[in-house]
């Protein structure tokens, strides 16, 4: 029976996949993610899944237990955060190159040095070319939403593509929350039985996962796998259109608040977004002409979509969790510019990078930034393209 | 052998033809020398069945009598771990051949 709960994130992402009940879960415990790991290994306990669960030494091997159950035909999921996911990635580019549907809650985290346990996006866009889908989540609602849709996703037979679905480290995944779990049979209905492709556990049918490619063949190789995520935009609509049919709340590639009759916007992910969403209320009842757009994927990229979004806008900002050190600007925002460089009428833009390590973004920082896109979008001027948000200067 | 466009290729890099793998002669690597059995000197060990790389080791009724020049590279390690004293295995120089793309 569905029912609130008052759950945080980990404990969210936990009880989502005590409803879908894995074929394999493989995970190594890392803060802030752990509680996922050790909520799911005591379900185990209680005899609440069947799953085999995997307790291997290193995150690098919980991806290798993965990839390998995800080869013999299981479905397949694990969680981690920051150095976690860093000593994954190797295996994160095999599981996509096999293509082979492994679904990864990851709580982000700062990467080291100096090490730091809190929120921010560093660690999956270190991710973001390994191949992997990437989905953001605001709230715990979202991240419990966004982690059912994943397995869907990512299972599509012309996706066959991992997913990883983010959620902020403590302030998403320590925060307690109203969250409306929908009901066990529900969940395993909209998730379906798992579809194994050319799995290596059918012994009738001999194949070779993994063989060599010499320069004759791994051009072609990696030309099929992009394939798989290019297909995924139909597939990521089609399934946050089902899910919303089914539970009442839609998904698609962004959300747009207040968006309407905007000059001006604030481009943001994750939960920071809930407190711009105060911010642009609190403006748009100060007179101010202004909206919020929140990417929920970032991988694939919906460049179109956003820049249609955005192409009418005076000026926008982008605000990015995560640094980029050398490139031309963070990583959001380099998207989103060139998202619009083919557009006639495109707006003036700027990049603030926020939040590392967990510094806090309050109404009052997005209100600095709205202040600076006024005077923007009234002189046509921008003075500093790349800034940092809440920074000792 | 034509070779398949990208959109010809199985899902995920997979190899779905086990033992595929005959079809791929590495003789064609071997470049200026090649083993040559002296059966005299042979007392059957079959180390250099066991340390070939590419199985090119004949064995026939359960002897050893020879090499498949189709697989043999000529790296030689059969004739190293020979073991004995009056060697059965010994490398010797060959002509290399142009061998040209998909024929034997």
């Amino acid at each position: 029976m569905k029912a609130v709960k008052i759950l945080n994130g980990n404990q969210t992402i936990a009880e989502a996949a005590r409803q879908i009940n894995p074929d394999v879960v493989a995970a190594y415990p890392i803060t802030p993610s752990t509680a996922i790991v050790e909520t799911i290994a005591q379900f185990k306990a209680d005899g609440m899944i069947s799953s085999e669960f995997v307790c291997p030494e290193s995150e690098h091997s919980a991806m290798s237990v993965c990839i390998g159950a995800a080869a013999a035909g299981g479905r397949v999921m694990t969680a981690t955060s920051s150095q976690g996911l860093a000593l994954m990635w190797e295996m994160l580019y095999i599981a996509a190159g096999l293509r082979l549907p492994v679904v990864a809650a990851i709580v982000n985290r700062a990467l080291s040095a100096p090490i730091n346990i809190h929120g921010d996006h560093s660690d999956t866009m270190g991710a973001r070319d390994s191949g992997w889908i990437q989905i953001y989540s605001e709230n715990c609602q979202e991240a419990y939403d966004n982690f059912i849709q994943a397995f869907r996703i990512g299972e599509h037979l012309d996706v066959r593509t991992p997913v990883l679905v983010g959620l902020d480290g403590f302030i998403i995944s320590h925060s307690a929350e109203p969250v409306l779990i929908e009901d066990d049979r529900e969940v395993r209905s909209f998730i379906g039985e798992f579809k194994p492709v050319f799995p290596l556990l059918d012994t009738s049918r001999k194949i070779t996962v993994g063989p060599i490619d010499f320069t004759d063949y791994y051009f072609e190789h990696k030309r099929s796998q992009i394939e798989g995520i290019e297909n995924s935009p139909r597939v990521i609509e089609e399934v946050g259109r089902e899910y919303g049919q089914k539970f009442g709340r839609f998904y698609g590639f962004f959300e747009e608040y207040r968006m309407d009759d905007a000059e001006t916007a604030i481009v943001v992910m994750s939960s920071a977004a809930g407190t711009g969403k105060d911010a642009i209320d609190e403006l748009r009842s100060e007179g101010l002409r202004i909206g919020l757009l929140k990417p929920r994927v970032f991988r694939p990229f919906p460049h179109e979509k956003i820049a249609e979004a955005l192409k009418k806008i005076k000026a926008v900002a982008v605000l990015d969790r995560a640094s980029s050190p050398g490139a031309f600007g963070a990583p959001l925002f380099t998207e989103i510019r060139s998202a619009l460089y083919d557009y006639g009428q495109r707006p003036k833009i700027v990049n603030y990078v926020y939040g590392l390590g967990g510094r806090d973004i309050n109404v009052e920082h997005f209100k600095e930034v709205a202040a600076k896109l006024q005077k923007i979008a009234e002189t046509g001027k921008v003075e500093e393209m790349l800034g940092y948000l809440n920074l000792r200067e | 052998m034509k070779k398949e466009t990208w959109t010809e290729l199985a899902i995920g890099a997979l190899n779905l033809q086990a033992g595929n793998s005959v079809s791929n002669l590495t003789g064609t690597w071997r470049s200026g020398r090649k083993p040559e059995f002296i059966e005299d000197n042979c007392i059957q060990c079959f180390f250099c069945w066991l340390y070939c790389p590419h199985f090119a080791v004949r064995v026939e009724e359960g002897k050893v009598t020879g090499f498949n020049y189709d697989y043999c590279t000529g790296c030689g390690l059969c004739a190293e771990e020979c073991p004995t004293k009056e060697k059965a295995i010994v490398m010797v120089k060959e002509e290399t051949k142009i061998i040209e793309e998909g024929k034997k």
